[in-house]
Formats: structure tokens, sequence, C-alpha cells
């Protein structure tokens, strides 16, 4: 058993972000380990040949390609049996997946297949005397656990958006092409239907957010912060009372079981700062809350704060950026 | 349709921040004289399953882990929502399994309570957030495994999922047996007992079966291969300046913040 190994996901045609932010991740395990970086990569058709120069272009010398029409998005499945194989091949230490939607259905079942070390969701990834040593998110962000991974191999899952995608350090590297055999008919579940649903600008893509929460008071505010979204350029997300309430899709909730966003700017408007929303928005560069009550918990989150009514502060806002835009 | 609803209970994890406290023997966070109550998306995953027994009729089993007596409560209100049966495993060690540990016990639990459709598991628990209990159970029970779902639906005999995706949605057809892990959306808010079946839920049995009695099957597994070495609270550290004056005012300073931070 030697090396990390990335599994790099191509699923929709193109590699991902956070397969790349899985890189920075496998530099930081590197160190005394002095371990080789290899990549599984995964998807169907043209766009791979790109991907793979994508993962040598960030320092993955060995990429063993997986090319196959189920290796597509959702197909949970179909991506188990190509990395399984994939993996009881290399016999890797340590295998690194990002915890997006296959992800995090990946990571524990191709743990409990290799009987390996799991540990999932991390936001830090290191090396303390020779032990690999992670920390996540705990009680609704309120602590950070640090673990400590004692056997091989290993299994670990990197929360999206919580490293960054590393510079460039480009290898000539190779690709070997892997051949898996997935019987359709065998796989449990079967993809019927990708529904895509997002603001016009993807939320974990934007640089100026706008978030939204139950001091909105229903669909209607969100008309306004939609507004405020277009004239800034960005996006908007909520908390998760309005997608309970099916006043915007589940797919726009940003928190802990929401999306972890870190753009330049964050606006959180009528959320109150529990800490199971701001762990997914601390990396953001500013914060700006506007909200009525000058006691709520989101001001000691936020850099610059607004105690108003948002009926009031947001049209204001518009009006004002609406302005200078003119001028 | 038999469905088994995995619930834990857990120190209610919306408290204020001033009653939240990590015991540093235990490394975990210290529950006395703190509400108790069934994490969070177990209960929108026991609301799905009541709602597919109402529709294709069958029976609801909720299984709880933890340490006993204050187990009680969690299946209590379970079986006040409209669960049929409940089974409680005691760990006496309290609160420390980790999600491998925990599927171990869940697994053996599971066979012995016996035949199941459809296993329901939250997303995440509201404490520990591992997203792993539901796939652990999924493999160890070879049966089909979806996550982040919230919706099921059954179609001329074929179980239909809306799983929440980075993109969207997912529409996925699910072989049966299935593990599910259950998000909150619009459709599977919990549904509130009323007084009378709160004392009804008295009445019902519940099944308590001690964590040793079932080893021996599937608990002989490895020691977990990660340690919980400390759990930390980190330092807050950003300061709020507030913009003053009334709505224009305000609104005046901050567009001028966002110029000088080329946002605008
Ligand atoms: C396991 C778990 C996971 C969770 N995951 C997430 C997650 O991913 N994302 C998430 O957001 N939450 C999550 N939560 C829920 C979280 O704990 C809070 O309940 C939620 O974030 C509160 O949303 P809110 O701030 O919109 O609503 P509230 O807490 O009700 O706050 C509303 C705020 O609006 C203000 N307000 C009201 N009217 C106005 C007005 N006219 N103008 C200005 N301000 C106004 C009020 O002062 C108040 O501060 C999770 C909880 C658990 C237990
Ligand atoms: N102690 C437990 N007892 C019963 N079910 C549990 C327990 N721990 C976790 N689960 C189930 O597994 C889900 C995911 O938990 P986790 O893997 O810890 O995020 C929870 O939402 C529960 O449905």
């Amino acid at each position: 058993m030697t090396g990390i190994c990335i599994i790099a996901g191509a699923l929709d045609g193109k590699l991902s972000r956070s397969s790349l932010e899985l890189i920075g991740g496998a530099r930081m395990l590197q160190g005394p380990v002095g371990q080789e970086v290899a990549a599984v990569l995964l998807g169907h058709g043209p766009g791979l040949a790109e991907a793979a120069a994508d993962l040598h272009r960030h320092g993955v010398g060995r990429v063993y390609r997986c090319d196959h029409p189920l290796l597509t998005a959702g197909q949970t499945d179909a991506v188990l049996v190509a990395v399984e194989h994939v993996v009881r091949r290399t016999r890797p230490e340590v295998v690194l997946i990002a915890a997006d939607t296959v992800g995090r259905e990946l990571a524990p079942r191709l743990a409990y297949r290799l009987r390996a070390a799991l540990a999932t969701e991390c936001v830090e990834l290191g090396v303390e005397d020779g032990a690999i040593v992670v920390r996540r998110q705990v009680y609704g962000g309120r602590a950070l656990a640090t673990l400590v991974v004692r056997t091989r191999p290993a299994v670990l899952s990197v929360k999206p958006h919580a490293l960054d995608v590393p510079q460039p350090a480009p290898v000539a590297g190779t690709v070997e092409d892997v051949s898996v055999a997935i019987d359709a008919g065998a796989l449990p579940t079967r993809v019927r239907e990708v529904l895509r649903e997002q603001a016009e600008l993807g939320l974990e893509d934007a640089q100026i957010v706008i978030g939204g929460g139950r001091g909105l008071g229903g669909p209607e505010g969100f008309a306004l912060l939609a507004e405020l979204a277009k004239q800034l350029g960005g996006a908007v997300g909520a908390s998760r009372p309005p997608t309970d309430a099916g006043w915007v899709p589940v797919n726009w909730q940003i928190g802990q079981t929401g999306k972890t966003i870190r753009p330049a700017l964050y606006i959180a408007v009528g959320i109150s700062g529990a800490t199971q929303h701001i762990a997914g928005v601390t990396g953001s560069r500013t914060i700006v809350a506007i909200n009525r009550d000058p006691e709520a918990p989101i001001f000691s989150s936020a850099h610059l704060g607004i105690v108003g009514d948002y009926r009031e502060v947001v049209p204001a806002l518009i009006a004002k950026v609406k302005e200078l835009k003119g001028a | 349709m038999e469905i088994i609803v995995c619930l834990k209970q857990v120190v209610d994890p919306e408290l204020p921040a001033r009653d939240f406290a990590i015991d540093p023997a235990t490394r975990r966070q210290v529950r006395e004289g703190r509400p108790l109550v069934i994490s969070t998306y177990d209960e929108n995953a026991l609301e799905v399953a009541l709602q597919l027994k109402d529709r294709v009729g069958g029976k609801v089993t909720a299984l709880t882990l933890g340490p006993q007596g204050v187990a009680g409560d969690a299946i209590r209100l379970a079986l006040a929502m409209g669960a049929d049966e409940a089974v409680a495993v005691d760990d006496p060690h309290g609160v420390g399994l980790l999600g491998v540990e925990k599927a171990r016990v869940l697994t053996a639990a599971i066979r012995r309570i016996g035949r199941f459709d459809l296993v329901l598991c939250g997303c995440e628990s509201a404490d520990w957030v591992e997203r792993v209990v539901g796939p652990l159970l999924a493999e160890a029970l070879a049966a089909a495994c979806v996550t982040f779902v919230s919706r099921i639906e059954l179609r001329n005999g074929a179980l239909l999922v809306r799983r929440m995706a980075d993109e969207g949605f997912h529409q996925l057809e699910v072989r049966l047996p299935a593990v599910l892990s259950v998000t909150s959306d619009e459709t599977n808010r919990p549904r509130l007992p009323k007084v009378k079946d709160i004392m009804t839920a008295r009445r019902k049995p519940v099944q308590v079966w001690p964590m040793a009695d079932l080893s021996g099957t599937s608990l002989d597994g490895d020691a977990p291969g990660v340690e919980v070495r400390d759990v930390a609270l980190p330092e807050r550290t950003a300061r709020c300046e507030f913009l003053p004056g009334d709505a224009a005012a305000q609104v005046a300073a901050l567009t001028q913040r966002l110029r000088d931070l080329k946002l605008l």
C-alpha cells in the first residue's frame, strides 16, 4: 500500500472544482509521508482528456481514466464499482473523496468494502508526528473535532469549498485507461432524471451572495433579494426555514446541511445567525448582516451590520446601487 | 411496507451558545440538564415513513441506540407520532461511538428485528454530522443506498425517490430493500402528536436490548481506525461595525464600503 489517490469526478463532462480542491488536500498529507499523488478520473466522453490535462497541470502525475457511459451525474452505484475496481488494483494508502452529492455516498460505502478507516466532511488535513490528523466541524459548527487516523487504508472525504484550489504545478503525467465492466441491470439504483434547478448564477461560484432567512416572511421577500442580486451581479441563497417552507428550492440552502460558500461578499438578510447557518459562510471575505434585532447573533459573525427592517433597507440599497451604476 | 427508522437522541441542537460545553473527559458535549430531542432530520425520516405507511399500509419500527433511561423520551415521541413498534439498544458507555461502530450495532439490531423493505435514517446527525450511518447500513445489509432524499413515492411497485443534489435534484428508481437518508423539505415537516397520541404511546411497549447481547454477530469488527483526539471551540474573530443612521445613511455607508472593496 502506497500513495495518495484522489477520486476526480468529471461526471458533468468537466473536472469538478471540488476534485481540484482534493489536490490541495493531498499535498497537505504528502510532506513527511512523501507520497505520490495519483487520481482516478471518472466520466464519459471527450471532456475527459481535458480533465486529465487539468490534473497534470495541478501536479497529479498518474491518472487512471475510467470512461463509461454510466459515469454521469448522480450515478453513485456505477462510480462505486469503478472506484472499487481501480483502488483494489492500485492499493493506495489514502483515498481522498470530495463530499459532494456522489462523494458522500461513495466514501462510507468504499470504506466499508475496503475495511478502511473512515473520516468524513473534513475541513483540514495534515500530518503531525507522522500520523494523519484531520479536523471536522461538529455540533452545528460550534466546535471543531480533531481526529487521528490510525489505520490504513484510509478513506477521507473533504467538505467542498473548505480547501483552496491549489496553484498550478505542472508535471509530465501519464494517463492509463482502465476499462471497468459495469452492468447497468445489476445496479440497485437508476437515475431517471436530473432536474437542474439553480439560480442563474451558481451559488458556489458567485462572488456575491445574498442570503434570505425566515425574517423575509415569505417568497415575496426573495423577489426583492433577486432584484438586489441582479443589480450587484450576485446569486441568492437562503437559510433553512425558507427552504423548509418551500419559499425557495431546497438546493438554495446555505449552511451545515446546505452549501458551503466562500464569496467575496455575503449579505445575510433576515437571518438570525444560528451556528448551523454560519458554518456554511465563514469563508466569505466580507459578511454584511441586515437584521432588525440589534441582539441577533448574526452580528457576532458579520463585519458590517445594518440594524433595520429589510423592507426599508433593501429597496433603498437597490435604488442606491442603481444610482451609483448610472452615474 | 415494513419500514425501520433510525433515530438518534441528541441535545437540542438549537440551544443558545451559552448552554454549550464540551466535557474534556469524554470529548463530547455535556448533556446534563440540557433538553434532549430526536435528531433533526431523523424526525423528517420518521415523517416520510409515516406518510408512506398512510398511503400503502405496513408497519413502522423506530430504532434508537444510546444510553438507556434517557433513550426513553425520543422513542416515546416516535411512538406518539405514529410508529407502531420501538426498539432501544442500550449503550452503557454513553454517547461516544463513532459512525462505523454505531452502524455495526444498528446492523445487528436490524437483523434481529428481521424483515424490512426500507430503512430510513436522517441525512446527518445533528451533533456529530458524519453522514455515514445510512450508507454503512446499506452496505452491511446489502441494500440499495440513496442519501439526502426528500420525497419517496411508490409507483407500480417501483420506488421513486428525489435526491437533493449539487445541481438540483436527481429522480431515482431504487430497488428494494433500500436504506435511504432523509433531508427536510416542505413535504416532510414532522407532525406534532396530539395529547391523545402521547397518552396511547405511553402504553405501547418499547423493547430494550442491551448492546452486549447484540455482539457475536456483526459487532466483531475491527476497532475503528479513527480516534477523536480533541474537540475545541474555535475563537470568534469577526468584530462587527454597525453602520449608523437611518436607512438612507446606512445604505450610503454600505455602498461606499462596497466601492472601497471593489465589489461595486
Ligand atoms: C442538524 C441541523 C442542520 C441545520 N442546517 C442548517 C443549514 O444548512 N442552513 C441553515 O440556515 N440552517 C440550518 N439549520 C437551522 C438553524 O439551526 C436555524 O434554525 C436557522 O438557520 C434559522 O434560520 P433564520 O435565521 O432564517 O430564522 P430565525 O432564526 O427565525 O431568524 C429570523 C431573523 O430575521 C430577523 N427579522 C425578522 N423580521 C425582519 C425584518 N422585517 N427585517 C430584518 N430582519 C428581520 C429576526 O430578527 C431574526 O433574527 C440546521 C439545524 C440543525 C439542527
Ligand atoms: N445512536 C443512533 N441511534 C439511531 N440512529 C442513529 C444513531 N446515530 C446515527 N443514527 C442514524 O444515522 C443518521 C446519520 O448519522 P451520522 O452518520 O452520525 O451523521 C442519523 O440521522 C440517524 O438516522
